[in-house]
């Protein structure tokens, strides 16, 4: 009890001091508009964009104030996105730890990749894919995807090669063939690296989907609101969904880290 | 740059077989230009993406990532000078740094206007928090032998922290910087698609794509590639030359072995 008070009491500290600044910058900024009264606010206060946080979750479903029904359209293409790179990103891993020459040749294009940055290219992919009749979810998922199979590649490529050379020669005793190094050893020890990966992956993934649906002319998801928001001057509306957006990050985190929990169980405790 | 002649030759058959493939099988050019249409777009429009390059990157990536960096090291070394803040500071950091952070850019436009300090505002943001982070991480990087002898010589915290705990913690520092340098550039980039004054790699990409004007949004993209790797890569062979000691730089002998 003492070390879990020990523990939570700085960042409870932190987090009130935070938003003590924050209340009080909000009370100065807008005070010459008269401030908390003001429906388009400079900087709105931690209250002002709670409520209109709840304003937006509790609208009904299919109305296209609702919070919720734009987060679900961003989650679908952050996670279709997420499920493509995790595949890919697995596979690559996989041939560059197994192919010495794509080790070579390939790991240095992956970093180069990742030096483009991706979300300045986002217009032009919608585009593209606008014109070959792509629409709707998968570009998307795609710039989604670009951004987040990084983390995964990394995290599998320095997870596969985790294993130490004696552990590699006692298999070689064994005479287990390569196949059995991969399944026996390679792959279970490269699990405990994926999950940071995946994480950052997860939240790389929510980030792409959000500026994905910038461009796409704004009818619906986050972005698509923080858009319409901004055009509009609605700060309120702008904050809200800016909140929703970070919500949504942490749930898509938390789901990884409970897929880690149950491998931890389904293994015996440790991973 | 000696095992550059692998990668260097997967790029040229990839550009190969790019170009092969638009010509051979007349791929609309508003699909995919070949190589060569997007090089020779880059050198047509080479003014236009002059002026770009100045108002994205010098005067709205460098400032903002020079910012958030220098700020991110600073709190950095104020949060690991008490342990309560650290315990305190690192999980919320840890917190902010997986949100959407980029999200803050239409508010950034709204309070710092259309030009490159809305620009640099988001870019500063972005960037401190993988700062902090590591420099926080990388400051409690020193072994505890090593703080052992420092104490055995009687240092001062101060002196610790120059002699030793500072260059131990700069691989953790390089990696945020490297890592910065690309949040930095998709910071001030985004941060365009919400009002500029009609000049920015992120206006031009997003207005000459609606506009089907692809050849120009290739060429800027191809800049921005260009730019993205020149910062990594810099920061990379200066990571090299200041932390010269670390064992990873020492021999490629050992990579080898696997």
């Amino acid at each position: 009890m003492r070390e879990a008070w020990r523990r939570t009491l700085p960042i409870i500290v932190v987090v009130a001091a935070l938003l003590i600044v924050w209340y009080v910058a909000a009370l100065i900024v807008d005070a010459p508009q008269g401030a908390l009264a003001q429906e388009r606010p400079l900087l709105p206060t931690p209250g002002q964009v709670t409520g209109a946080l709840l304003t937006g979750i509790l609208q009904p479903l299919d109305s296209p104030r609702s919070l919720i029904y734009h987060a679900a359209v961003t989650a679908s293409s952050a996670l279709v996105g997420f499920a493509l790179a995790f595949v890919v990103g697995i596979a690559l891993a996989i041939a560059i730890v197994n192919v010495r020459m794509l080790d070579r040749s390939l790991m240095p294009w992956i970093i180069a990749s990742q030096t483009v940055p991706a979300l300045a290219v986002a217009p032009m992919v919608v585009v593209v894919l606008g014109n070959i009749g792509l629409t709707g979810l998968i570009p998307k998922a795609l710039i989604a995807a670009w951004l987040s199979f990084f983390p995964i590649v990394t995290a599998m490529v320095t997870g596969l090669r985790s294993p130490e050379r004696i552990q590699l020669d006692l298999l070689r005793t064994y005479s287990a063939g390569s196949w059995h190094v991969f399944a026996q050893l390679r792959w279970p020890a490269s699990m405990g690296f994926l999950f940071p990966g995946m994480k950052v992956a997860a939240t790389l993934a929510v980030v792409g989907a959000i500026v994905a649906e910038l461009p796409t002319g704004a009818q619906a998801g986050l972005g698509a609101r923080l858009l319409a928001a901004s055009y509009y001057g609605q700060t309120l509306q702008l904050w809200a969904a800016l909140v929703m957006a970070s919500i949504l990050a942490v749930v898509v985190v938390a789901l990884v880290d409970g897929a880690r929990s149950l491998l931890v169980h389904a293994r015996g405790g440790r991973l | 740059m000696r095992h550059a002649a692998a990668p260097i030759a997967f790029g040229l058959i990839v550009l190969g077989l790019w170009q092969a493939a638009c010509v051979g099988f007349q791929i609309p050019r508003i699909l995919l230009p070949a190589p060569t249409a997007i090089a020779a777009a880059f050198a047509a429009n080479l003014p236009l993406l002059g002026a770009d390059f100045v108002q994205t990157v010098i005067r709205s990536v460098l400032p903002g990532f020079a910012m958030g960096s220098g700020a991110g090291f600073i709190v950095g070394l104020l949060v690991d000078a008490s342990p309560f803040l650290r315990r305190g500071v690192l999980p919320v950091a840890s917190l902010a740094g997986a949100l959407p952070i980029v999200g803050i850019a239409p508010i950034m436009v709204m309070w710092f206007g259309f030009d490159w300090q809305s620009k640099a505002a988001v870019a500063a943001v972005m960037t401190f928090f993988p700062m902090l982070i590591n420099t926080v991480a990388g400051l409690e990087a020193a072994g505890a032998m090593e703080r052992d002898l420092m104490r055995s010589y009687s240092a001062s915290p101060v002196q610790t922290l120059e002699k030793l705990r500072l260059p131990a913690a700069l691989p953790y520092i390089f990696t945020a910087l490297k890592l910065n340098t690309t949040l930095a550039l998709i910071g001030a980039i985004v941060a365009e698609f919400f009002g500029t004054p009609t000049v920015g790699m992120g206006f031009r990409i997003s207005t000459e794509a609606a506009r089907l004007d692809l050849d120009v949004v290739w060429a800027e993209t191809l800049l921005a590639a260009i730019t993205g790797s020149a910062l990594f890569f810099g920061l990379a062979y200066l990571e090299r030359i200041v932390t010269f000691w670390r064992p990873a730089f020492q021999s490629s002998s050992e990579k080898e072995m696997r």
